[in-house]
């Protein structure tokens, strides 16, 4: 199948935060942009459009990668879960811990975060800071983005 | 902009040919994507998205040699007991691309394609002598990774023909050492890169980052297959002059990654083998 070759459009059907979602976007939109001007989900951040920052992480069939590197056509028929989808009480470790301050990295780091504590054999095969190292943050500072995970794998771990 | 999307591994590679090689194949796009919105000359051409061909992902153990296709991702090969167990330089060298959220993405095919000289999967990659098979209409053909790259971002692959998947022989190996010397632990472009493997077909010494493309160290090896006394780094100089010729660039200078290489090399060696003093 060929697409977009006058009109620079493409058709793209895939599941968003749980939902089917059918948009038309040019065929040079990443989904990062997708996600923040056609759909208006603004959670995601763009920091530094080359992969290195993370602010702009997403879940991808359950794994996180940076939606300033992938083409929104590169998603149809796949699964993407953003921010928007994260329930506030899953953040009470992360507000506790002051793990964020102005806020730019935090829904990628959350994401990376989130990815990690439901997956806490990766810890058997990764440390929490390697894990860590595609979110960048200029101003919390690192401690408190990986207590605040800490402190919620061990509330995790008892219940 | 056009894109392809083909269905198949056929219709890819007829597509590819149809395009008379102008579409580019876009695979994790962890290389291709990087400053989209700036690299307004990338929006005017053709990509043929192969990353969602399932025929180019798979990871098979045969009776002699791992097989893995294009389109298989770093954190596939790293969450791989199998790759793990057999081929631990694989992983290493997986788990120190980018962050995680370029393993999920970023491909072996692309860290080949690239033929970027700092490439790390590229460098575990050589140690274990691997070979890349190409496809295209016209059919397949294997080239041995060591002789594939011909220059700074440049193989032998004809712009009609794909990475299909790469080959490693199965061997037993009695030494294996990956170290990559960057300007942060993770995350971090190399500055100088090395690669160690002896088994029963010999030495393997594989240097990035200090010549235009990843490099064999012929000569390095050569010492180590005679058992040349070897009293201190420096005494590697010699050999590694003629293996690579680093630069100074903006991650480093010559004389640094020269330096770092040999001692690396050095250290690496120095416990297990007892003829080096
Ligand atoms: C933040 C960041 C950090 C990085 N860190 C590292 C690092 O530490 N070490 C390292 O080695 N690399 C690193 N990279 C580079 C990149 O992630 C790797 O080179 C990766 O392997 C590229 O794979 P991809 O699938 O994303 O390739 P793409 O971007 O999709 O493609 C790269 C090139 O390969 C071609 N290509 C892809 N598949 C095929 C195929 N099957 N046949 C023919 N051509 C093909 C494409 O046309 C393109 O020219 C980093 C990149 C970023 C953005
Ligand atoms: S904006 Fe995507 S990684 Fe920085
Ligand atoms: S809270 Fe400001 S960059 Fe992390």
């Amino acid at each position: 199948m060929t697409i977009a070759p006058e009109n620079n459009m493409v058709d793209v059907s895939f599941t968003l935060n749980g939902k089917l979602v059918d948009v038309s976007v040019s065929a040079t939109d990443r989904l990062l942009d997708t996600l923040r001007y056609d759909l208006r989900l603004a959670g995601t951040k763009e920091g530094c459009g080359e992969g290195e920052c993370g602010a702009c992480t997403v879940l991808l069939d359950g794994l996180p990668v940076n939606a300033c590197l992938i083409f929104t056509f590169q998603v149809r028929n796949r699964e993407v879960q953003t921010i928007e989808s994260i329930d506030a009480h899953e953040l009470e470790e992360f507000h506790s811990e002051g793990a964020t301050q102005c806020g730019a990295c935090s829904p990628g780091v959350v994401m990376t975060a989130l990815w990690i504590r439901n997956h806490p054999s990766l810890l058997q095969t990764h440390q929490l800071s390697r894990l860590m190292a595609g979110n960048l943050c200029r101003c919390t500072g690192y401690d408190a983005i990986v207590k605040s995970l800490e402190a919620s794998l061990s509330i995790q771990e008892r219940n | 902009m056009q894109v392809l999307l083909p269905q198949t591994l056929d219709e890819a590679c007829t597509m590819l040919a149809e395009s008379q090689g102008r579409a580019v194949p876009i695979a994790g796009g962890t290389d291709l994507i990087v400053h989209w919105p700036c690299n307004i000359e990338a929006h005017q051409k053709a990509y043929l998205d192969i990353s969602t061909l399932d025929e180019l992902k798979f990871i098979t153990l045969s009776g002699d040699s791992l097989i893995v296709g294009a389109m298989t991702t770093f954190w596939e090969t790293i969450t791989s007991k199998q790759v793990e167990s057999e081929f631990p330089l694989l992983v290493q060298s997986a788990k120190e691309i980018g962050s995680v959220q370029i393993q999920t993405r970023g491909t072996w095919a692309g860290n080949i394609a690239n033929a970027s000289p700092a490439a790390d999967g590229v460098l575990a990659l050589m140690a274990y002598d691997a070979s890349v098979t190409l496809i295209s209409t016209h059919g397949t053909r294997e080239i041995p990774l060591h002789e594939y790259f011909l220059d700074y971002k440049c193989s032998q692959r004809q712009p009609d023909e794909l990475i299909h998947s790469f080959c490693i022989p199965r061997r037993s190996f009695t030494f294996d050492y990956f170290e990559k010397v960057g300007s942060r632990q993770a995350q971090t472009i190399t500055k100088v890169g090395v690669a160690i493997t002896n088994s029963s077909s010999g030495w393997r010494v594989v240097a990035n980052s200090v010549a235009p493309m990843v490099r064999r160290c012929y000569q390095v090896e050569q010492l180590l297959e005679k058992k040349a006394r070897i009293q201190q780094p420096d005494d590697l100089l010699a050999a590694l002059d003629q293996d690579v010729s680093p630069i100074d660039d903006i991650r480093s200078t010559a004389a640094y990654r020269r330096c770092v290489l040999s001692r690396l090399i050095y250290y690496a060696l120095r416990e297990h083998c007892p003829w080096y003093s």
